[in-house]
């Protein structure tokens, strides 16, 4: 039997029929950050762990982050650590966050983004030769690691080329469809390989989805085609659980020209580094903004939030330094009051701030990304920028210190979890997320593995339902193309559960979905499976359309305003809601959801204090 | 501008074939080839396979031909023709064809695989490393690659010769050496590595690859010329004596373990 050198495919070559299978202690969903750090932790504690993911290795979004990786190192300003991190991380998920996993995140990011340096990352440097630092918003201190704007590449390139040198196995461009279970307990994975349409089953106690978000469910967004909520709608399918969900991060500046790049990120670092954002008018807007939540730690003159840049003890943060959502939601609100710029954004200006070089080394794909696509020199001139759909803070219930999810075996970490960011996640807390809530994952779904006295086997009857159900779009009578439903779907989540959200717009999203979950059963797909992306799309948007409903059921319930999440029927935030989680599971038919509410666990004195 | 129909021929096929095929799709403002073979994948050829990833050349995922120009789909912008003009879009002609734009890159993850890796030595005593920025500075040029293959594809090496890939890691990985041998703490020295294994000697330097690099870096005078000079130092070069008695030649592999 011939395999794949690169893939380690067995069925691509000339062998006929039958279905590839292979035993690992750990399988890791996902090669984005996360995923790959799971798998450097699983395999140094000595399992024996596959990557499977659905692109090349090394393209996974991860490689999208760029100003930074948010660890209280100090190297700038001594008087940061864990204690302050953990406070403007929760302060920017309006309390509403996992208070452990903060507290494990902040103490935990200075020492993983240490080992990043051991295997080759090269961060920029402050003048003593240390990892550099840089201003984001809602950070009280320079604290993001980084390299220029294009820090997200290094570290994906940094864990895969470690991956590659312990020898970890590899399936790229595999699609994972269903998760398999013995008596309630994880026994594996099954999937197609992307390439030849041929199945594939993992068989594997430990189950880790780092499967990254959804955004590809929104019209607006910064994310790519893989990120179609498939680990929510594979947990949630295997029975585990789903919270924050109705909390969407907008992220403020996203590229509004030319069309075809429309929602295409635009890094914080802008603002980080001194960019500034003005209306139509000219006006800086910012300043009338700023919420009461955080107006004694906030400029309220430009005088200040200039001086801030150069004397960060004596003056406070700019309006611009905002967390993402009070950002997002004044842009919103300047272009809804006519004063948005030709092209329905606003203008972000860092060109009349900073010189060309400056701009140039800080801000290099920024400087490359407009040149290229939209003609803008933004050495010279402002950008236009405007919301776009970025990060989902929702995302699969699990445990703080181990990460395992309700479901014994199944481990999720990344942006498929949930609770770390509450309702808003800071810039530059992601990276560190991946890093820290990966190895956690990595190393107890490998002591959860070794420790089981016998493994868990999935039985025929489940892979046969698994086949039956990713082979439905070739043999179904019917007219739909996959195409036109998710860009219904994609249309119907943009206008109805954006930014701004009203009870019967959500209502009527619900609706939505329902119909488009009706068209999606007729939905037929030409040609046949080798690497087919219109099957691929028919199999992901199940699970799109389950996150739809997940998000808008969610979104109806909150009656308040909180962070990722804005009712313009209820507005503010409602102190009765900031003290439990919407918890999300399948309903009894399995063809939609249930939700319940829970309350929030009381956080212990010794971190209560640092808010008083 | 505004719309427009805009014909393009794409390559339609497999490993045991195939032809180009016509197409007629309409096209807006500002967008690029990647944007017109959507269109086409959502309209006329669900079916058509395609790579791709971030639409913002951060990835490197949607490499093809253009025109018989290798280039990032998702950074070719059909502003830089004229509207009349048949667009013509062929899969990577070093690697082979999977289906219709979508090839085999095994070759490079293969490569990438032979390569040893980074070895630090201990952190200093505060458990903290130091490096300084001018340092840092020239494995950052090449750590900027995203891996799109394009220098793979397009250097002449192997675009034309199958037979050499055995012996030759190219361009992307002659950066990776190049990246390596300049870190200020690593501590191995690849140099034997970089002539016998990945076969920086078969390179003459034509420039190929630095030209279709879409985040332009300076493959050929940046990393592969002082590769090879630091390679050839070590084999050849009678002036490698001199240039050790009076200091001239670099330091970067002095105190490193050969692998």
């Amino acid at each position: 039997m011939t395999r794949h050198p690169l893939t380690g495919n067995e069925m691509s070559g000339d062998a006929q029929g039958g279905m590839e299978r292979h035993q690992y202690d750990v399988i890791v969903i996902g090669a984005g950050g996360s995923g790959l750090r799971a798998a450097i932790a699983a395999h140094e504690a000595g399992a024996r762990v596959a990557v499977v993911c659905k692109s090349l290795l090394g393209k996974a979004h991860t490689v999208m982050a760029e100003g930074g990786c948010a660890a209280a190192m100090g190297n700038l300003y001594p008087d940061d650590n864990w204690q302050v991190h953990f406070r403007d991380t929760m302060r920017g998920g309006k309390m509403l966050n996992n208070w452990r996993m903060a507290q494990i995140h902040a103490q935990e990011a200075p020492d993983r983004v240490m080992e990043l340096e051991d295997w080759g990352a090269l961060f920029d440097r402050t003048s003593d030769g240390l990892i550099s630092q840089r201003d984001f918003g809602g950070h009280r201190y320079a604290r993001l690691a980084h390299i220029g704007d294009r820090t997200g590449l290094e570290i994906i390139r940094t864990l895969q080329q470690r991956l590659v040198a312990l020898g970890i196995d590899v399936y790229m461009e595999c699609t994972v469809t269903d998760l398999l279970k013995r008596d309630g307990a994880i026994a594996g994975a099954f999937g197609y390989w992307r390439e030849s349409g041929r199945f594939i089953v993992f068989d594997a106690p430990s189950v880790v989805l780092a499967t990254g978000g959804f955004g590809k469910a929104w019209k607006v967004t910064s994310n790519s085609w893989e990120y179609t909520g498939d680990g929510h709608a594979l947990a949630l399918r295997a029975g585990a659980t789903l919270i924050n969900m109705e909390f969407v991060q907008f992220h403020p500046t996203g590229m509004v020209w030319p069309p075809s790049v429309k929602g295409l990120l635009v890094t914080e670092s802008v603002r980080g580094d001194g960019g500034i954002l003005k209306n139509s008018d000219g006006e800086r807007f910012m300043f009338n903004h700023i919420p009461e939540f955080f107006r004694s730690e906030t400029a309220d003159s430009i005088e200040e939030a200039d001086r801030w840049y150069e004397d960060k003890k004596n003056n406070r943060r700019p309006p611009e330094l905002l967390p993402r959502d009070e950002v997002a939601r004044a842009i919103n609100a300047e272009i809804k009051a006519g004063r948005g710029s030709p092209h329905g954004g606003v203008f972000l200006d860092i060109a009349s701030r900073r010189t060309p070089e400056f701009i140039k080394k800080r801000l290099p794909s920024m400087y490359h990304q407009f040149k290229e696509l939209a003609d803008v020199d933004i050495t010279a001139e402002p950008m236009e920028i405007g919301p776009t759909c970025h990060y989902a803070m929702g995302g699969i219930e699990v445990d703080p210190e181990t990460e395992v999810s309700v479901v014994p075996g199944l481990y999720a970490v990344g942006e498929c979890s949930g609770g770390m960011h509450g309702s808003n996640r800071l810039g530059g807390n992601s990276l560190s997320d991946l890093i820290v809530f990966g190895k956690r994952a990595g190393d107890s779904a490998a002591a959860y593995a070794a420790g089981l006295p016998s493994r868990p086997e999935a039985s025929d009857i489940d892979i046969e339902a698994a086949k039956a159900s990713a082979l439905a779009p070739f043999e179904v009578e019917g007219r739909e193309n996959p195409y036109t439903i998710q860009q219904d779907l994609q249309q119907s989540m943009n206008d109805l559960v954006g930014i701004i959200r009203e009870g019967s717009e959500l209502e009527q999203a619900l609706v939505e979905v329902e119909r488009l979950k009706e068209r999606a059963k007729t939905m037929v797909v030409e040609g046949h499976r080798q690497y087919n992306p219109g099957w691929h799309l028919a199999i992901d948007l199940r699970n799109m359309l389950l996150v739809g409903e997940c998000v808008a059921k969610a979104a109806l319930a909150r009656e308040e305003s909180r962070g990722g999440h804005t009712r313009n029927d209820h507005p503010g935030p409602n102190p009765e809601w900031g003290s439990k989680n919407l918890v999300l599971r399948l309903n009894a038919a399995r063809d939609g959801v249930d939700m319940t509410e829970q309350a929030i666990t009381a956080m212990p004195d010794d971190l209560q204090k640092f808010f008083e | 501008m505004t719309g427009y129909q805009l014909k393009m021929r794409v390559w339609r096929g497999d490993a045991d074939g195939g032809d180009l095929g016509n197409y007629e799709v309409e096209v807006s403002e500002g967008e690029v080839v990647l944007d017109a073979l959507h269109r086409l994948q959502a309209t006329q050829a669900g079916d058509l396979a395609i790579r791709w990833n971030c639409k913002a050349g951060k990835c490197g995922s949607c490499s093809a031909e253009v025109n018989g120009k290798p280039r990032l789909m998702c950074m070719t912008r059909l502003s830089d023709f004229d509207p009349s003009e048949t667009i013509t879009v062929t899969p990577l002609r070093a690697f082979p064809v999977i289906r219709d734009l979508v090839t085999d890159v095994s070759y490079n993850y293969e490569k990438a695989k032979e390569l040893p890796g980074i070895e630090l030595g201990p952190r200093d005593a505060d458990g903290k490393r130091r490096m300084m920025q001018v340092d840092v500075e020239r494995g950052q040029e090449f750590r900027k690659c995203i891996e799109c293959f394009l220098c793979q594809n397009t250097c002449h090496v192997v675009r034309d010769h199958e037979d050499n890939k055995k012996a030759f890691a190219g361009p992307r990985f002659f950066l990776r050496y190049a990246e390596l041998d300049m870190h200020p703490l690593d501590t191995r020295d690849r140099r034997d590595a970089a002539r016998d294994e990945a076969g920086i000697g078969l390179c003459n330097i034509t420039k190929c690859c630095t030209e279709v690099c879409p985040e332009g870096i300076k493959i050929t005078d940046n990393a592969i010329i002082p590769m090879k000079e630091r390679v050839a130092d070590r084999k050849y070069d009678p002036l490698v004596w001199l240039g050790n008695k009076i200091g001239l030649r670099n330091k970067d592999n002095e105190g490193r373990t050969p692998v």
